[in-house]
């Protein structure tokens, strides 16, 4: 069982900081919905708080390290342009993906949508972060901040999804490869 | 808010929304930043060659590292005007909504490619 360092990177940037800001986006909604409504009888305690605000801080670090290794690791062994007259594009995932009428779009539309839309997240839950750190619990006397947060809350989340969904549909296509190789276990002859 | 022997008001805020809706209105200016920035990019070539920072991401590295800056900037800007103040957030997050919709909009290639 082997693994190239090219996808080892792909893993720990979809599977590792992707995958696990997207788990954490549902809780966190749920979470910041509970602790800011007027309507909740009991007061959170101080450590919930603080939980929370740990919780928000780890989601701002995985969408960073997401969208950064994203866009500085794996991003430029996806766009790498092969020498002339290189038959065998498997090397080159874009050029892979535009040589066939029936994946250009991964290209042309979950790429092109891809690379922009996930900066949505990481901007959007900084956000989020720094209005919950700040207010904590007086967020229930400011609806309307409330409101927004738990909007941009939402759209970092849409924004996580349409990207880890391109990305993986892309990666299914067209996966990035290369790098030395890993070798995990050997496996037995049957 | 504090009544005038000291004591606070029930439900009344401890703080200014000044500093919140900063925070707000100045993520949604980002966001919009990087999608009309992207839009740009994709549209002209100088633009496109203005953007290339960094030479293996291409103008992704520009579009991204400038609409940060301009994020950064607008939140410091904002912090500093607003932080100790109650602002007309109502109308703020219309704005905030309004250029985040606008930017989802923007990066969808089906829209870009209407320009």
């Amino acid at each position: 069982m082997e693994l190239t360092a090219r996808a080892l990177w792909t893993l720990v940037h979809g599977m590792g900081f992707g995958a696990l800001y997207l788990l954490a986006c549902s809780g966190a909604l749920v979470e910041l919905y509970r602790l800011t409504t007027s309507s909740s009888s009991s007061e959170p305690a101080p450590s919930q708080q603080r939980f929370l605000k740990v919780y928000l801080l780890a989601m701002v670090v995985l969408a960073w390290a997401a969208v950064l290794t994203g866009a500085y690791v794996i991003y430029p062994w996806y766009r790498a342009v092969p020498p002339p007259g290189t038959t065998d594009l498997a090397m080159f995932p874009q050029r892979l993906l535009m040589s066939s009428p029936t994946t250009i779009g991964w290209h042309s539309l979950g790429m092109e949508w891809k690379e922009h839309i996930a900066w949505f997240a990481p901007i959007s839950i900084t956000m989020v972060a720094f209005v919950f750190i700040k207010y904590g619990r007086d967020l229930k006397n400011h609806p309307q901040l409330r409101a927004a947060v738990l909007c941009f809350a939402a759209a970092s989340f849409v924004s996580a999804g349409i990207a880890g969904f391109c990305g993986a549909m892309i990666n299914k296509y067209a996966p990035v490869q290369g790098g030395h190789t890993i070798q995990l276990s050997r496996g037995e002859e049957k | 808010m504090k009544m005038p022997n000291g004591d606070s008001l029930p439900n009344a805020p401890a703080l200014t929304n000044g500093s919140g809706s900063a925070a707000v209105l100045a993520a949604g200016i980002g966001s919009f930043a990087l999608a009309v920035l992207a839009c740009a990019g994709d549209k002209s070539a100088a633009v496109k060659n203005l953007l290339i920072f960094y030479k293996p991401t291409g103008p992704l590295s520009g579009v991204t590292a400038t609409a940060i800056l301009i994020w950064f900037f607008t939140w410091g800007i904002l912090e500093w005007r607003w932080r100790n103040r109650m602002v007309a957030i109502k109308r703020i997050n219309v704005v905030a909504f309004a250029l985040l919709g606008l930017s989802l909009l923007l990066t969808f290639p089906p829209i870009v490619d209407l320009f």
